[in-house]
């Protein structure tokens, strides 16, 4: 009896040693995880809901569930206010992300490939527009369209959304350029090719999924711009302004359709992109 | 990181080649085209800023001038508008911060042996980004309305008083905020954790650091960069947002912030030197308090 309570007082302070350790590893392999995956689930709550209710069977407004349909998938334009504020949206970010990736490929080229004057002026002023609050830059634009007369429209939003996204582009697109190897040109010049050839033939396939990344990031941020769009739009309406205009008096469920359809769309994409470059990888044995 | 994207000196290494004409050619067409729709629309706004309305003129008119006095009445017409607009901004800053740097230590740290999962993590973090953002706000306003389960749930266990309201008050704006801006902060922090040498930490616990030692030390320091990021990403957006703040959406009528009175002036009452005045205002508090934040934090090579 004596010898056994000996025995666990002797191992008392070892015990009492190894505990703190113990709830260490404890704390970081439960508690991380645990809060983890709650915070997704948070994360994630609103996408759900707007899923959910994209399914709901609502009459005006899309507030409270009033039983399960496909009706809204299978008739997206039966609210035709929607559908052509979609289809505005599309041809807006299909119209700036073609001018802003194309301009933005080419200073994002200027600046790793060449030397020149005004080198940090030119990058504060892509800089700038990424660190303006939207709010500013939607103000001026639209300070800038009524003092020239210009009638707010299609056109002025192409125009607000090519300059937002073309510093977004530079980013992306510089990126893709500093890692391009010189030597692969160059031995495109030794051949004999001429600019114009190496460039096609070598640099652009190169810079092609920096440029595609580009386009994508810049058709994003264009479809779900609400703000700059809001201030220069006019009477036109793409999907966030009709969104919001709505909100008011109640948004159709087929705007959940609408979204949720570009959610698994985007989602998609990004996850094929993913698997793609993983075998990719695998394949060059880079992992 | 988008801040250090335009750092001048790591181009230079690349060995860019002399003067060209084709620099010049590749670009002026970009360059011209922000100098059109980003410095002049600044000018712009300036110069209404600075107009005075057309004696005798209508509703909406104005001339050019130089009426200084405009920045005068729209401070003290919206300081508390002006106020609230950085509170809430700081607050979902902070909120946002401690929300996402343990996600973006488990992504970037804890799941390094798992590059799938790292990869699946983060497109869970973006995933907000693909989902509107004025619909999954106004989701939020469902879900937190008067009444929704989660509370008529709290009223009824008493953790909340009867008629007390979520949505329209300061604590949904700010909630809104900070859930929208999440994905800014998170993606920042993880790119600088995804880079921490965790042989570090092994260090300092060679060394007897306690855990909460060596994360304040070690991580926090290291991590530094993207913190600064993602603040910046968070609090700039944040200050200059109207929808959440919005009636229409998580706000009330005694939650309006800077955007909101922008937005009236300039497109409901026409006061667009009002609106131009608080503009430029908004633009220059948050020129200063980047700058003075980036200095502060010592990482001004990022700008």
């Amino acid at each position: 009896m004596s010898a056994t309570s000996a025995a666990t007082r002797t191992e008392l302070p070892a015990a009492r040693e190894g505990k703190p350790f113990k709830r260490r590893i404890g704390l970081g392999t439960w508690l991380l995880p645990a809060y983890v995956t709650i915070a997704f689930v948070f994360l994630l709550i609103p996408i759900v809901y707007t899923f959910i209710f994209s399914f709901n069977d609502s009459l005006k407004s899309n507030i409270v569930w009033r039983g399960f349909t496909f009706d809204n998938w299978l008739g997206i334009c039966n609210q035709v206010e929607v559908c052509i504020a979609f289809g505005n949206s599309l041809l807006v970010g299909g119209t700036a992300t073609l001018i802003a990736t194309t301009l933005g490929t080419m200073i994002a080229i200027a600046l790793v490939r060449y030397r020149f004057r005004f080198r940090s002026g030119i990058s504060l002023l892509l800089f700038l527009p990424m660190a303006t609050p939207e709010v500013v830059l939607a103000a001026g634009l639209a300070a800038e369209f009524l003092t020239a007369g210009v009638q707010k429209g299609l056109i002025t939003i192409i125009l607000a959304h090519t300059m937002f996204c073309l510093s977004f582009v530079v980013v992306t697109v510089k990126a893709r350029v500093t890692t391009l190897d010189p030597a692969l040109e160059e031995a495109g010049r030794d051949l004999y090719g001429s600019p114009t050839q190496v460039f096609w033939r070598v640099t652009f396939p190169l810079l092609l999924p920096g440029i595609v990344a580009a386009a994508m990031l810049s058709f994003a941020l264009s479809f779900d711009d609400f703000i700059i769009t809001y201030f220069n739009a006019g009477i036109v309406q793409t999907f966030p302004t009709y969104v919001y205009i709505s909100a008011a008096r109640g948004i159709p469920a087929q705007a959940n359709v609408i979204a949720s359809a570009v959610f698994i769309f985007a989602i998609a994409i990004v996850l094929i992109a993913q698997i793609t470059n993983a075998s990719r990888r695998k394949r060059l044995g880079l992992n | 990181m988008a801040f250090t994207a335009f750092s001048t000196g790591t181009a230079k290494e690349q060995a860019p080649r002399r003067k060209s004409k084709i620099a010049l050619l590749l670009l002026l067409p970009g360059i011209l085209y922000l100098l059109l729709f980003f410095l002049v629309p600044l000018v712009a706004l300036i110069a209404t800023s600075l107009q005075e309305p057309v004696p005798f003129g209508d509703f909406g008119q104005y001339q050019t001038a130089f009426r200084w006095q405009n920045y005068v009445e729209v401070i003290t017409t919206y300081g508390d508008q002006i106020i609230r607009s950085f509170t809430y901004a700081l607050l979902a800053t902070i909120f946002a911060l401690l929300f996402s740097y343990p996600i973006a230590y488990f992504i970037g740290v804890k799941c390094r042996q798992w590059p799938l999962l790292q990869n699946l993590l983060l497109v869970l973090v973006i995933a907000p980004f693909f989902i509107s953002f004025l619909l999954r706000t106004l989701a939020w306003k469902s879900i937190l309305a008067d009444e929704s389960f989660i509370v008529t749930g709290l009223k009824a266990l008493s953790l909340m008083a009867p008629d007390a309201h979520f949505t329209g008050t300061p604590a949904a704006v700010v909630f809104g905020l900070t859930y929208n801006f999440i994905p800014f902060m998170t993606l920042p922090i993880y790119a600088a954790l995804e880079r921490l040498d965790t042989r570090l930490l092994e260090a300092g616990r060679d060394l007897y650091a306690k855990p909460a030692t060596s994360f304040f030390k070690i991580t926090v320091p290291l991590s530094m960069a993207g913190i600064v990021s993602g603040v910046l990403l968070t609090f700039i957006p944040a200050a200059g947002d109207y929808i959440n703040a919005s009636s229409r959406f998580l706000g009330g009528s005694s939650t309006s912030m800077i955007g909101n009175v922008i937005e009236s002036n300039f497109l409901v009452s026409l006061n667009y030197p009002a609106a131009a005045a608080l503009s430029i205002i908004l633009m220059s508090i948050i020129l200063v308090l980047v700058t003075a934040y980036v200095k502060r934090s010592g990482t001004e090579d990022l700008l």
